[in-house]
């Protein structure tokens, strides 16, 4: 599976390398990612309507190796600084990603909703979750990209640009995980 | 000791796949109990956990709520975007830019040679600002380091602190262009991300000090948080000599005295104005200096400070600003700045994120009285902030040995120089 990916991956930067505009070369992302901002892809994060600058830093720590995830740091690779703040600002522009259709069980919704307010998760990613700055939207990201992204700041695994999201993992439970993000993705 | 982001690539992947499964398991574990010993929340909101950051934090408060860190933008800017010609300071004095492109540019060591060492916070890289010919030129000195913030030079051998290791390249200057790779002299460190970056200095008495914040905004302490360390150059004989520190990311020894100053950034979400981040002076090793009991020497914290008094701890010599970020400072001691800046504190307030106005995103100068405490604290280098936003922020300054000083600014990865008088020939160090 890792060889087809990266291959993948690989054969997907060098199309894009000499395509012409920004629609052309962001294709192969949305290929994974979503072409309406809404991932279909386990674990492939939607991008739709992310903020800016926290785009612009991931794209560079994946560029760096700062961030580990050889599908995404081989398609980071050639972008100048110029690439990574087009795709960062084209990204935002996209619509955002809807919650899923189902509204979810109250009683996990309830266990949700209350770990956000418990955590003060409001205080940096906005009291819709829609982000601001360099601070992510994460309203309606799918469940289980959230809850491995979750898992991975409290275990250390992920290792975020700054010590913010580890600091406030700290205290919370893995088991605490699961629900906040089924409420999270379900969020309206 | 730490692992870098280095996982193989296939465990990554199944990773990825595998743990939508363990996290299933893990939804039908019953949610956690509400901590027992947490204090009531300020508003309906559910009490938050000890250890979270966020204690103290008013729930349903919009001001409040338009608070979070500041991260600098990733890219350093390039050298005709920098802010240089905003930036303020008092007459007589000329600042330029000294070097740019650095991302994330940190802590600042001078190397015999006039070598400029630039350490980083979030990304992975020490750099090397070069004199050859004439020129100036950044070089990437080590990479693939681990929140390497710390830097600290001695007899041709540079020092690096990572999160939870510190490490050395011997004769770096005789190697800039092939250095090999830093070698590990002590690593019995907490890998804590909160506060886990590092200043490093080395002391008059030939020691590497070498501090570990606290692993959180406003926790207990443990015995392996809250201090500073001092060690011999090869890593042995470590000493715990001072506790209580909430996170100091920088010092410097009086030229006289010899005692060590060190900034110490107070605690988030207690209140607009207090507590007050601290300069404070060790005179004798084993001095606690009061974290998380007593905030700037007389305000007991509202969680750890029942039963507590501040008067059992080392109060600060001088307050800094509330929220206001300080961290490097140095004695001046050099002799193109006017008389009157003979042995003041040159200090870096990087600036506060949990403030509605901000505060700091400056230098200031602190003068001492005669019993070392801070007699005055004034403006030194200003224009970083315009409307309430940063366009810049200071972290490490350094005096070169022509007495000018350098400025470090992570948020624009460059590294300015400050001179007095007028300069023959601008940009030559």
């Amino acid at each position: 599976m890792r060889k087809t990916m990266t291959m993948l991956a690989f054969a997907l930067v060098v199309a894009s390398a000499n395509a012409e505009t920004i629609e052309q070369r962001i294709a192969p992302c949305l290929a994974c990612h979503g072409e309406k901002g809404q991932s279909e892809i386990e674990n492939t994060p939607s991008l739709g309507g992310q903020q800016a600058p926290y785009t612009l830093i991931q794209l560079f720590m994946f560029r760096e190796k700062l961030r580990t995830f050889e599908p995404m740091n081989e398609m980071a690779k050639p972008l100048t600084d110029d690439d990574l703040r087009l795709f960062s600002d084209f990204i935002a522009k996209m619509p955002k990603p809807a919650p899923s259709e189902e509204a979810g069980e109250p009683a996990r919704m309830q266990r949700g909703q209350a770990l956000v307010q418990q955590h003060r998760c409001d205080t940096c990613h906005n009291l819709d979750l829609s982000g601001k700055e360099n601070v992510p939207r994460i309203a309606n990201q799918r469940e289980d990209y959230l809850a491995k992204t979750l898992a991975e700041y409290k275990d250390n695994s992920r290792r975020g640009y700054d010590a913010s999201m580890a600091d406030v993992m700290a205290p919370i439970a893995p088991g605490q995980i699961a629900d906040l993000a089924y409420y999270i993705a379900r969020l309206r | 000791m730490i692992s870098h982001p280095s996982t193989p690539r296939s465990l990554l992947l199944a990773g990825a796949f595998f743990s939508a499964f363990t996290l299933t398991a893990a939804a039908q574990q019953p949610a956690a109990p509400p901590a027992a010993g947490a204090p009531p929340a300020a508003a309906a909101a559910p009490a938050l956990p000890p250890g979270s950051p966020l204690i103290g934090r008013p729930a349903g408060n919009e001001a409040a709520a338009k608070l979070a860190p500041n991260a600098p933008p990733p890219i350093p800017a390039a050298p005709d975007k920098l802010p240089t010609a905003k930036l303020k300071v008092p007459a007589g004095f000329n600042i330029e830019v000294y070097a740019a492109g650095m991302a994330n540019a940190r802590s600042l060591a001078l190397g015999d040679k006039g070598t400029v060492f630039v350490g980083s916070r979030l990304v992975d890289k020490v750099y090397a600002i070069v004199n050859k010919d004439g020129k100036r030129e950044v070089k990437v000195l080590a990479s693939g380091l681990y929140r390497p913030n710390g830097i600290a030079f001695k007899d041709g051998t540079l020092y690096i602190a990572e999160l939870s290791k510190v490490s050395k390249i011997e004769k770096v200057e005789d190697n800039l262009d092939n250095p090999p790779k830093p070698t590990v002299i002590f690593d019995k460190l907490p890998k804590d991300e909160a506060h886990g970056w590092k200043f490093i200095g080395i002391g008059p008495d030939n020691k590497l000090y070498v501090p570990v914040g606290q692993p959180g905004n406003n926790v207990l302490n443990s015995d392996e948080h809250a201090l500073i360390r001092r060690m011999n150059l090869d890593g042995s004989g470590a000493e715990v000599i001072a506790r209580g520190v909430r996170q100091t990311v920088g010092f410097d020894w009086h030229p006289e005295t010899k005692q060590l100053y060190f900034t110490d950034n107070g605690r988030d979400w207690m209140s607009e104005d207090v507590p007050e981040d601290e300069l404070n002076r060790i005179t004798k090793v084993g001095e606690h200096f009061g974290t998380p009991f007593c905030l700037q020497g007389n305000i007991l914290d509202p969680e750890f400070g029942w039963g507590k008094s501040c008067s059992d701890y080392t109060a600060p010599v001088g307050l800094l600003g509330p929220h206001s970020a300080a961290l490097g400072m140095r004695f001046y001691t050099g002799s193109m700045f006017p008389k009157s800046y003979k042995n003041v504190a040159i200090i870096a307030r990087h600036g506060s994120w949990n403030r509605s106005k901000k505060v700091g995103g400056d230098l200031v100068i602190a003068k001492l009285n005669k019993d070392g405490t801070m007699k005055s604290m004034e403006p030194f280098l200003t224009g970083f902030v315009e409307d309430n936003k940063y366009i810049g922020r200071p972290v490490d300054v350094l005096q070169m040995k022509d007495g000018s000083l350098l400025v470090s600014d992570d948020w624009n990865g460059a590294v300015y120089r400050i001179t007095y008088g007028k300069q023959k020939v601008a940009g030559k160090s």
